[in-house]
């Protein structure tokens, strides 16, 4: 493990940045999403959640996947280059990175989807360790350790020092590039962060949904679930909008449509929501009508058809960005919460 | 709140109304949801505090589809929604029973986390008892306080009054939280010079994810099929492909809700990359009053619009051009 004194952290963007672009969490116009890193950028590492995700580094929410153009009577095609160029992301939380597995078996497996590999190849992540979560956080409850990212490098932050340990061999490499700027952190050291993660962890037990009970939701929960009365109250307050399928860093659903700029057409796709009346509309013509219908997807994706199809793997990751987000305060815990009582009220 | 529930229930028993739409208690303490309480039994978790922000007007609209009367709970700035809604009949009064419940400001949870308070596990202060000074908060990592008021959404800072509008009876006191005149930061934008306002909707604007929150919450945006959702339309709902498409967007909700807007700060409110979007409908009503006297949506249901009104006072379209 490597170890350097915090009021490194400018040079060590500086460093990174001269090969690479760097992903970093970013303040603009007073919120915190991940944006690109230069001088001027406001980082904020301190920030425990960004608005979205950082899914949209490997997954923009909009992106061009070729170019129609005509000329005369010719109409040629265009198709838009996949990312060549290296990048770093700095700073993702353990449960992001656990959402990256998600969006893996879905664009990595057969056919794959090659913008996203792309842009997966040429990606390297950094993740940081949870400091002060929050009470929306319930990544326990999927398993995942905040205290111990599982990335290309993980960092840890306390006080006056910024803690490095390389994971892969993509972490290696980029290790190599930073080291001028780190020395070796010895046993007190280390000692010393494992007092800061223990304290981060008795946190967590304190947290109101890190126990939060999944039982009954598998992939073999399909017809009892989707068939339950609760889903008839539960959804009433939802609004339709897309803030938990936008901020969420697993929802993966995408539309694909055309952009005429005047003289060129533009193939895009951008994220879509299933929250919305069109949703899926594309394929059929033969959609969800109600909003409980699209309302139940969201959940019956996340926690049954996902693990049904992915070996038991949850399409949830207890970021909580839902739970602090929905305009109605409606949020997976509450749907999970609310199948509990129902089923223990039989 | 006691109150207001042992009435809700009498109301429910008595079959004077058929349902309530009113707020269920959520599972942290500051996380209440809008719901409907179908019986007296489901009342059990019926709650009304300072987080019950949610501006409930807008589902009388479907409510008034059911059969018989639907009994909504409105603030006193929820009652000029309703009220407008009347105005474009959207929603039927003979339907509705409206308890104007009494506030005296309303919270906003994403707050918290500006002010240092994280790990929220339980909230005092909150119960609209008393003069409503002071906040404290149960948190994972100790207890934390704050003045009431700086934990309150941006309108309640410029309130519109006590006074309900439109009601059919009302419980609980209400108290004016506002500070300030609510042009004040309509009128800093005007101050900016072109470049300067350009770059401030450019940086506010450019953090939209088209989540349609500010839409859906807004209860003068109730068209039964938006434009922005036709999948005829080219880019219906989804991303924005050109950083120009999120301006149009807030742009056209603007003047589609211009006139009949009033004020009820729902779009800010919902915004979860917190852009004041308010502005933009507030910029409207400053030039409204300007330009054809003082109009307040809302303000009741018989009044005609300004901008769906002609005098031969009125302003010429010209004005456009002389006042820059």
């Amino acid at each position: 493990m490597l170890k350097m004194p915090k009021s490194n952290m400018t040079a060590l963007f500086r460093l990174i940045n001269e090969n690479q672009e760097l992903f970093v969490p970013v303040k603009k116009a007073n919120q915190v999403n991940f944006g690109l890193w230069d001088d001027e950028a406001e980082v904020s590492l301190e920030t425990l959640k960004t608005v979205k995700s950082p899914k949209d580094v490997f997954f923009p929410q909009s992106e061009t996947l070729y170019t129609c153009v005509k000329d005369g009577k010719k109409i040629s095609i265009k198709p838009e280059e996949l990312a060549s160029r290296d990048f770093v992301v700095f700073g993702m939380k353990p449960c992001d990175v656990r959402a990256v597995d998600v969006l893996d078996r879905v664009f990595l497996t057969e056919p794959c989807d090659s913008f996203y590999k792309a842009r997966r190849d040429h990606g390297t992540i950094v993740s940081l360790a949870c400091g002060e979560p929050s009470v929306s956080c319930f990544c326990k409850a999927f398993g995942i350790d905040c205290t111990e990212p599982n990335a290309d490098a993980a960092i840890w932050l306390t006080e006056d020092s910024l803690y490095w340990k390389a994971m892969t061999e993509k972490g290696e490499k980029l290790t190599e590039t930073v080291k001028s700027l780190f020395e070796d952190a010895d046993a007190a050291d280390e000692e010393k962060l494992d007092a800061v993660k223990e304290t981060t962890k008795a946190i967590v037990e304190k947290l109101p949904y890190s126990n939060l009970s999944l039982e009954g939701w598998n992939g073999d929960a399909l017809t009892e679930k989707f068939n339950s009365p609760v889903w008839e109250e539960l959804y009433k307050p939802c609004l339709a909008c897309g803030t938990c399928t936008f901020v969420c860093p697993t929802c993966q659903c995408y539309d694909i449509k055309d952009y005429n700029t005047g003289h060129e057409i533009k193939r895009y796709r951008c994220w879509d929501s299933c929250m919305y009346s069109d949703f899926t509309m594309m394929a059929h013509g033969n959609n969800r009508t109600t909003q409980l219908q699209r309302f139940r997807q969201r959940f019956m994706h996340k926690l049954v058809y996902f693990p049904a199809n992915n070996d038991g793997m949850y399409s949830c990751v207890g970021c909580g960005r839902c739970v602090d987000k929905c305009p109605s305060s409606l949020n997976i815990v509450k749907v999970i919460k609310a199948f509990e009582k129902q089923e223990g009220d039989k | 709140m006691q109150e207001l529930i042992t009435r809700i229930k009498e109301l429910l028993a008595d079959k004077t109304v058929d349902r309530a739409i009113g707020w269920r208690a959520g599972d942290l303490g500051y996380n209440p949801e809008p719901a409907y309480f179908n019986s007296v039994e489901d009342m059990d978790n019926f709650v009304y505090d300072g987080f019950c922000g949610a501006n409930l007007s807008k589902m009388m609209i479907e409510a008034a589809k059911l059969e018989g009367k639907t009994l909504v709970c409105l603030k006193p700035c929820d009652t000029y929604s309703f009220n407008q809604l009347i105005k474009e009949h959207r929603v039927d009064r003979e339907k509705t029973y409206i308890i104007g419940v009494g506030c005296k400001g309303k919270l906003d949870p994403r707050k918290l986390e500006e002010l240092g308070i994280r790990g929220v596990t339980t909230v005092k202060g909150a119960e609209l008892e008393g003069d409503c000074e002071t906040l404290k908060f149960d948190t994972v990592y100790g207890e934390k306080e704050c003045a009431y008021s700086d934990l309150m959404l941006e309108r309640c800072h410029v309130c519109k009054g006590k006074e309900h509008k439109v009601f059919d009876e009302v419980i609980g006191e209400s108290k004016d939280t506002s500070t300030g005149d609510r042009f004040d930061e309509v009128a800093a934008i005007e101050a900016m010079s072109p470049e300067e306002k350009f770059a401030f909707f450019q940086a506010e604007l450019s953090k939209c994810i088209r989540c349609n929150a500010c839409r859906n919450a807004c209860p003068a945006c109730s068209c039964r099929k938006c434009v922005f959702d036709s999948n005829k339309f080219d880019s219906a709902q989804k991303a924005n492909t050109v950083s120009f498409e999120e301006k149009m967007f807030h742009i056209i909700r603007a003047f589609h809700v211009a006139g009949r807007c009033t004020d009820c700060g729902e779009c800010s409110r919902v915004c979860p990359q917190g852009i004041p979007l308010h502005l933009f409908n507030r910029k409207f009503i400053k030039d409204i009053n300007e330009f054809y006297g003082e109009y307040q949506a809302g303000e009741d249901t018989e009044s005609k619009a300004p901008l769906t009104n002609f005098t031969f006072d009125d302003v010429e379209p010209s004005i456009v051009g002389e006042r820059g």
